[in-house]
């Protein structure tokens, strides 16, 4: 078991922004005396205004991981963080739009040691991600790429519409180590002649590993997503133990 | 960038230039929290699915059951209806959310408890485990929650049953609950050997090790 250890506040500074569609935004950060996450991990943000009120949200971690790795931990205290504008949201807003280069924001973590993908495991990997639920899969996609892991890894991601797509041109240069399905919800691109939809069971068995190559799989998205999601996998046959999963976002409930 | 100190003088804050926020203040909301409308769902994997007809929740001690409830029997104890506040430490926090359960109190009450058994182990289907002080359950601060807003408890918010420790953090509400373990040392549960506090008190922002 991992000793005990403080996460204590740190100071990151926006060193680049850069939208990956109209409505997400990537940070990348320095922070001084970061320690290092594995792939999959997040961070909590704390935001203070002038007069004192703050308040904190938690963003994965789009960067690769730079701890549990073969070669031993990769020292670096750049992070990139991958931001979904909330509509009314109190601090995506802000981190999207008002902070500049050269802002400070305080953060802690790495956070999360569960939802985690260690980069000496052999085991075959499928990720599905809805929406922002890419980006801590991403995470583990540019932790592949940078150790050169050969893993054989899958993911399927569900996106609204071509605008919507995190990542794309990265994700065409991890092909074809890496088989990407996408799904679309609600437009495909130009010439696209699938089915226009949500995932299903058909679209699960098609594009994931079976279950009896024993693929560790990682679930990220809305709630009902990962609900639909996890529970067609078992229904499928995947073993619920090998099924970690990470949900976002009020039900409505 | 100013840097403020804070009425302690002990830690330092960054000023967020220009960052007002939405103030949706309240004062039952514990600090880093925010107030949540909605009842958001966290779980580690998959939603487990029950079988009412064989599912039974047991106090256990030393390896053994000291007493066994069928679903038939647990919910035709006399129950309570609460109204709590429940706090995320993912940071949200909900207020007035509407239980029905069954008081551990109720539930301890039962059983003969060794004194030296002074902490408790929640297991679940699926196999999450959480750890929390025998205190912490006793009083008239914690029920095994099976209502939810007036209806049988949904499945991805711990259906059937759920055990709903309010004062503290919603991780040791644990879903799914099947069993306590009373034990006389103090071992941690699952997010509890991932990084969380090991006791989660949303007032003092005990959220991970070291707080």
């Amino acid at each position: 078991m991992t000793e005990p250890y403080a996460l204590s506040w740190l100071v990151g500074t926006l060193v680049d922004r850069r939208f990956e569609t109209p409505s997400a935004a990537t940070l990348e950060l320095d922070v001084p005396g970061w320690r290092g996450a594995m792939a999959g991990q997040h961070v909590d943000v704390r935001l203070t205004a002038e007069d004192g009120y703050s308040t904190q949200r938690s963003y994965s971690l789009a960067s690769a991981g730079t701890m549990g790795l073969p070669g031993g931990p990769v020292t670096s205290e750049r992070i990139s963080l991958t931001v979904q504008v909330v509509d009314d949201g109190e601090v995506s807003p802000y981190l999207t739009q008002d902070l500049q280069v050269g802002d400070q924001i305080e953060l802690r973590g790495p956070v999360g040691n569960w939802f985690v993908w260690h980069a000496t495991d052999p085991h075959p990997v499928q990720l599905i991600g809805g929406g922002s639920g890419l980006v801590p899969l991403m995470s583990m996609l540019r932790t592949r790429r940078d150790v050169a892991s050969v893993s054989p890894f899958r993911l399927l991601v569900s996106v609204r519409t071509p605008g919507d797509a995190l990542y794309a041109d990265e994700l065409a240069t991890l092909e074809p180590g890496v088989a990407v399905t996408r799904v679309w919800t609600r437009t495909g691109p130009p010439g696209f002649l699938g089915p226009i939809g949500r995932v299903n069971a058909d679209i699960l068995r098609d594009a994931c590993f079976p279950p009896d190559l024993n693929a560790h799989v990682f679930v990220c998205g809305p709630t009902p997503f990962v609900e639909l999601v996890a529970d067609t996998l078992v229904d499928l046959g995947h073993d619920p133990d090998r099924i970690r999963t990470e949900r976002f976002g009020p039900t409505g409930a | 960038m100013m840097v403020l100190s804070d009425a302690l003088g002990a830690c330092m804050a960054i000023i967020s230039r220009g960052f007002r926020g939405k103030r949706e203040t309240d004062p039952r909301i514990p600090p880093g929290q925010y107030l949540e409308h909605g009842f958001p769902v966290l779980s580690a994997g998959p939603t487990p699915r029950a079988d009412l007809s064989t599912w039974t929740f047991s106090i256990t001690a030393d390896g053994g059951a000291l007493k066994t409830w069928t679903w038939s029997e647990l919910t035709h104890l006399p129950h309570d209806d609460v109204v709590k506040d429940i706090h995320c430490v993912t940071k949200w926090s909900k207020l007035d959310s509407v239980w029905r359960g069954i008081s551990l109190d109720t539930l301890l009450s039962d059983v003969e408890i060794d004194p030296d058994h002074a902490f408790a182990m929640a297991h679940c289907d699926g196999g999450y485990t959480t750890n929390v002080p025998l205190a912490d359950l006793r009083g008239g601060k914690a029920w095994i929650a099976y209502q939810y807003d007036g209806a049988p408890l949904a499945p991805e918010h711990g259906g059937p049953a759920r055990l709903l420790i309010p004062h503290l953090y919603f991780w040791k509400s644990a879903k799914w609950v099947r069993s306590l373990e009373l034990m006389t040392e103090n071992t941690r549960g699952f997010w509890e050997r991932l990084g969380y506090h090991d006791y989660g008190d949303p007032w003092k922002e005990q959220r991970y090790w070291g707080d």
